[in-house]
This record gives structure tokens, C-alpha cells and sequence, in this order.
């Protein structure tokens, strides 16, 4: 932070004559970027290696070492770790998995947004604060009754091969809404909040009901917090570990990011082989994060900037 | 959801008061139908999925049960608790690392994401590349992050003890599996994704900081780093608030990472890989596992209590 005057011009532009030092003005910041590029150079590298090391066979590494440079680079490992890890069901399952989550949590938290934003009644922000608690709260804290209610929930064999919510996609799906409800009914109805209460108004004295008010008027107008949330909340859900982990028993139920921990111990000694599983599973929100990167960062900073 | 006149707006925004209020009694009885069903549901929700399991979380820690037969639950009052204080070794070593996690995350992994974010939000050649690189590992799980990191410090195939020159060699540290150094290499790695984070929302933070404020600074000839401190950083008091919210709670219920390495030992006990470990797995000790849910959730509801009375304080 060497560098006072050509920083205090902020527009992108910077139309303003730069104050200050004469000096300063031509002096590049030679400091910022060495520093810039040194970080980012150490935030590729555990990325980088585990390309590095999915781009080899095993042979080669085993031969030359995995420091180096000698053999073949392919994608052989990938298409091993596809087929022996079921890569296939387990991204499945994840999609089984985060599309209807995703769409239940909008859903249910932008109604609830909605009825706490646009309306005023005695406990809307006693609820709306305890909806925002519940998502801070750490999942591990309700594990065991989670795990118990599943249990003893009972659900016909045709059903669930447990017999219970237990080992089913319902349960996960469930505790991934109710969980993230919370943090999007925040957002949003800060977001609801701040459109202007007159376009509701000239509707309700149109005559729209309440749902027309919500679906037809302001759930549009929330398009933009929506798709952010949602490519948040996509990529949230698929990151999901724990729920998984405690609700489904079955290997060939998991999805991806749970999945993971299993192949762990299948390609135990295999470091190639996991390096490329590794690979496949950032993938898919690769994609989404290179696709809707504004969306996503401003779903991250639409939770934190209203508080 | 008794009936109550009023306006939403005029609560809660207070600053424009609009011409034709609503009142909640002047909507139609299938409006408040209508009404009642978008509230009741996802609150039916949030009360069955989360609080309800809280509660019962936290008396089942005054229990003794398998997690089998409801009929073998046994009233236990504090034992589980003196157990876990006393006679439970792994209790003090999780306490102390999630304090560590929570001090290293405030110390060294959020002031990096802030100083990345000043430096970045300077127009910069080249920043949008650069903010790309550092906020990626934000978008991966934690579970991955574990993976990844495990392929960098492996004993013998890994990149850092290569670059150590230690590999295959007696003095090449197993980085995660050694149990006086794993906590700290999973804590480069919990800083890899948590500084990208800091840095995404500070950015955001500092582009809402009005350029008059600097402009005036500088003429008053204050420099960058008094601008920063003095102005700057004060002016961003909500997102510092969020900041130290995150922090904290990122420290509380790191979970997937240990898990992924080790489940939680050897070196890497945290308090939500107890309660985990006391719920699965041969034991089977429901009270001793929710007395430790307890604990956590009490020690969680601080910073949120604190969090949540600061941002609907102008609500209320």
C-alpha cells in the first residue's frame, strides 16, 4: 500500500487529476504485483498439482517419481477413476439431490420472505430472526435427533429399501431446504424489502390477491436475488458433505461430494487415480463458477451486505 | 399470527411513509388464507428440521441411551457431562483446537483476505485474474479442499516435502497423519478457502465505500494507511460485523475437513468430530454425543445472539 494518490481516484475511469507527489504518478506498482502474483502462484499450486498428478499414469510417476517430468501425460486416469469410482451414479445422485433442494428452498424462502417483508404482523421478525439463527447454527448439533426421527419414521419397502426416511434421498433433500431456508429468507426479504411498496399497493387496489402479489409482481421483480441465490445454493448443496454422510448408508446412494470419501479408501495407494477423481468432482461447479461467476459472488455478497 | 395494523415499510425502512398503508385487516378472508399457508409452511419446516431436533438434542444429553429401543433411555442428569469434563480425554484437546482454528482464521486467514482485497480494489492491472485465482478454492468443498491438500502433503509422493527436499527420506513429516503438525497444515488449508471468502466480501465492501470519503482524506494529506484505518475500515462496519460472524462460525463447526483426513484424531479432534464419533460407530453413546452437541450449540449461540441483536436491532 505504497502508493497514496493514485488510489484515492476510485471510478474506473479515473478522470481526476491525481494528487500528490509528481513522482507517484508514473511509478508502476512493481510491490503489489510481485506480491499479487507470488500469492497467486501459491494458490494455483495445490490445484495445479493435483492436475499435474491426474494427467500422468501410474507407471510413469512410479518410475520417475511424481516430481518429474518423465512418461506420458493423457487422460487415462480420468476415464479409470470414472468407471471404477461410478462416477457416473455418483453425479447422478448429486443432481437427484441439489435440483430439488434448491428449487424447495427458493420456493419456500421467498414466500415466507414475501409475508415478512410486505406485510406487517406481530411476529414476522421474531420468526424472521429465527430463521436466520437456524441457519447459523452448526449441523453436527442436530445430528442425533435428526437421525433418530429418520429412523422411526416409517416408510412402506416400496418406498425406501430401510423402511424409514433413513438411507433416502428425502431426507437429505429435506434437511439441505430446511437448512438453507433460513439464510435465503434473510436475503431475500431484505431484497423484497427495498422494492417500493406502490406497485403492490396500485395492485391490491386493482384487486390482485395476496399469491398474485407474490407470484405476478414481486417474484419477478426478485429475479436478480434469485439467481444468485440459486447458483449459490447450487453449489452449496452439491459441497454438502455431512448430510449425506449421516443419512445415507448405501455406497451406491451417495452423491459425489460424500462419495469422495469413500474412493478415498479404494484408491488408497493410487494417488493418481484419486488426483483425477478430485479433478472430475470440481468439474461440475467449475462450470457453474465460470458461467455464472457474477451471480454467485453476488449471492455471497447480497447475504452480507444488507447485515 | 395474531392480527396487527401496520406497515411493513413503514417498520422497517421508516423513511418513506407511502400514501395508502396496508393494513393486514383490510385483506380479504382468502387472502389471509393465502397468507397464513406461505408463512406456516416453511415455518413448519424450520421448527421440525431445526429446532425441534435442537431441543431434543439437548435434552437427550441428560440421558443415557444406545440409540436403539426408546425403552432403554435412562435419566442420567450431569453424569454425561462430568464424563465429558473428567473422564473423556479427547474433550480438552477439541476445545483447545477449535479455539486454535478460530484464533488462526482471525489472525492470519481473514487480515489476508482483507489485505487481497485493498490491494485488489486499487484498479489494478489484471485484478479480475487475479480475483478469479484467489476466490476458487471458495467454491469448492471442504471435502475436496481435504483431498487436494492430502495430495500436496503426502509423506512421500507429495509436492512440499519434493520441494523440501525430505521425501523418501526418515525426516519426510507426514503432514496430516503426524499428530503435532496435522492441525496446522489443515489450518493452511481451511485459510486456502476461508482468505478467498474474506477477500470476495471485503471487495464488495470497499466498492460501497463512497470515493468522496478518500477524496477527502487525501486532501486533509492522509495517508494510505491512515486512510484505511481511520476512515475506510470504520465506514465498512456492517461487513466487518458479517466478517467476524463468519469467522467465527466457520471455526465452530469445521467438520468436513478433519473428517475427511482422519474423522476427527489423532492430532485433529474438534468438538463437532466428537459429537459425531460418539453417534456412529461401535459405542453408540447418544448422551455423551448430545452433552457435546449441547456445549457446541452453546458456545454457537453467542455469536449468533450477538449477530442477530446487531442486525434486526433497527427491525425490532
Amino acid at each position: 500500500m505504497s502508493t497514496t494518490t493514485t488510489r484515492a481516484a476510485a471510478p474506473a475511469g479515473a478522470t481526476t487529476p491525481r494528487r500528490g507527489k509528481p513522482g507517484s504518478l508514473a511509478r508502476p506498482r512493481y510491490g503489489i504485483h510481485l506480491f499479487l502474483i507470488i500469492m497467486s502462484v501459491l494458490w494455483l499450486i495445490p490445484l495445479g498439482w493435483a492436475m499435474f498428478t491426474a494427467l500422468r499414469p501410474k507407471a510413469d510417476t512410479d518410475k520417475f517419481g511424481y516430481f518429474s517430468f518423465g512418461g506420458a501425460f493423457n487422460f487415462d486416469n480420468f476415464a479409470t477413476a470414472w468407471t471404477q469410482g461410478g462416477f457416473a451414479s455418483l453425479l447422478t445422485n448429486s443432481l437427484i439431490i441439489v435440483v430439488p433442494s434448491v428449487i424447495f428452498t427458493l420456493l419456500f424462502a421467498s414466500m415466507m420472505a414475501f409475508a415478512v417483508s410486505r406485510f406487517s404482523w406481530k411476529f414476522n421478525v421474531t420468526l424472521l430472526i429465527m430463521f436466520t439463527a437456524g441457519n447459523l447454527l452448526p449441523p453436527q448439533v442436530l445430528a442425533a435427533p435428526l437421525f433418530q426421527m429418520f429412523k422411526n419414521f416409517e416408510l412402506p419397502y416400496s418406498v425406501s429399501g430401510s423402511g424409514s426416511l433413513l438411507n433416502t434421498y428425502f431426507a437429505v433433500i429435506a434437511v439441505d431446504t430446511a437448512f438453507q431456508i433460513g439464510f435465503c429468507t434473510f436475503v431475500l426479504s431484505n431484497y423484497m424489502k427495498a422494492l417500493p411498496h406502490d406497485i403492490t399497493e396500485a395492485a391490491f387496489v386493482d384487486g390482485a390477491g395476496v399469491w398474485r402479489q407474490y407470484w405476478a409482481i414481486i417474484m419477478p421483480l426478485t429475479r436478480p436475488a434469485l439467481a444468485a441465490l440459486g447458483t449459490l445454493e447450487v453449489i452449496w448443496i452439491y459441497n454438502d458433505f455431512f448430510w449425506p454422510l449421516l443419512f445415507i448408508q448405501s455406497g451406491n446412494l451417495l452423491p459425489v461430494t460424500t462419495g469422495l470419501n469413500n474412493l478415498q479408501g479404494q484408491f488408497l495407494s493410487n494417488y493418481n487415480l484419486m488426483a483425477a477423481g478430485a479433478i472430475i468432482t470440481v468439474i461440475p461447479t467449475l462450470i457453474i463458477y465460470l458461467a455464472l461467476q457474477r451471480q454467485f459472488v453476488a449471492g455471497l455478497t447480497l447475504g452480507a451486505s444488507k447485515g | 399470527m395474531s392480527v396487527i395494523t401496520g406497515d411493513a415499510q413503514a417498520k422497517a425502512g421508516g423513511a418513506k411513509p407511502s400514501g395508502l398503508r396496508r393494513r393486514y385487516s383490510l385483506l380479504t378472508r382468502r387472502d389471509k388464507v393465502v397468507l397464513a399457508a406461505m408463512v406456516f409452511v416453511p415455518t413448519l419446516i424450520q421448527l421440525v428440521l431445526i429446532w425441534i431436533p435442537t431441543i431434543i438434542s439437548v435434552l437427550l444429553s441428560f440421558v443415557r441411551w444406545n440409540g436403539l429401543a426408546f425403552s432403554d433411555i435412562r435419566p442420567a442428569g450431569l453424569a454425561n457431562y462430568t464424563f465429558i469434563l473428567q473422564d473423556y480425554p479427547p474433550f480438552w484437546p477439541a476445545l483447545q483446537h477449535n479455539v486454535l482454528w478460530l484464533v488462526f482464521l482471525a489472525v492470519i486467514a481473514t487480515p489476508l483476505g482483507l489485505l487481497l482485497a485493498i490491494l485488489l480494489d486499487q484498479n489494478i492491472r489484471g485484478s479480475r485474474i487475479y480475483q478469479s485465482i484467489f476466490f476458487a478454492p471458495v467454491m469448492l468443498s471442504l471435502v475436496l479442499i481435504g483431498v487436494i491438500w492430502q495430495l500436496f502433503y503426502s509423506q512421500n509422493n507429495g509436492l512440499l516435502n519434493f520441494l523440501l527436499g525430505t521425501s523418501g527420506t526418515p525426516q519426510a513429516v507426514d503432514w496430516f497423519g503426524n499428530p503435532d503438525v496435522n492441525i496446522w497444515a489443515a489450518l493452511i488449508a481451511a485459510t486456502w478457502r476461508h482468505a478467498g471468502y474474506v477477500m470476495i466480501l471485503y471487495l464488495a465492501g470497499l466498492k460501497g465505500v463512497d470515493a468522496s470519503l478518500r477524496e477527502a482524506a487525501s486532501l486533509d494529506g492522509a495517508n494510505a494507511v491512515q486512510t484505511f484505518f481511520r476512515i475506510i475500515f470504520p465506514v465498512m462496519r456492517p461487513i466487518n460485523i458479517v466478517i467476524v460472524v463468519i469467522t467465527i462460525i466457520e471455526s465452530l463447526r469445521a467438520f468436513d475437513i478433519v473428517y475427511i483426513i482422519n474423522r476427527g484424531t489423532n492430532g485433529l479432534e474438534l468438538i463437532s468430530a466428537l459429537v459425531i464419533q460418539n453417534l456412529v460407530g461401535e459405542g453408540q453413546v447418544i448422551g455423551v454425543g448430545s452433552a457435546l452437541a449441547a456445549i457446541l450449540l452453546v458456545v454457537s449461540l453467542v455469536p449468533i445472539v450477538i449477530y442477530l441483536s446487531r442486525t434486526f436491532k433497527k427491525d425490532a
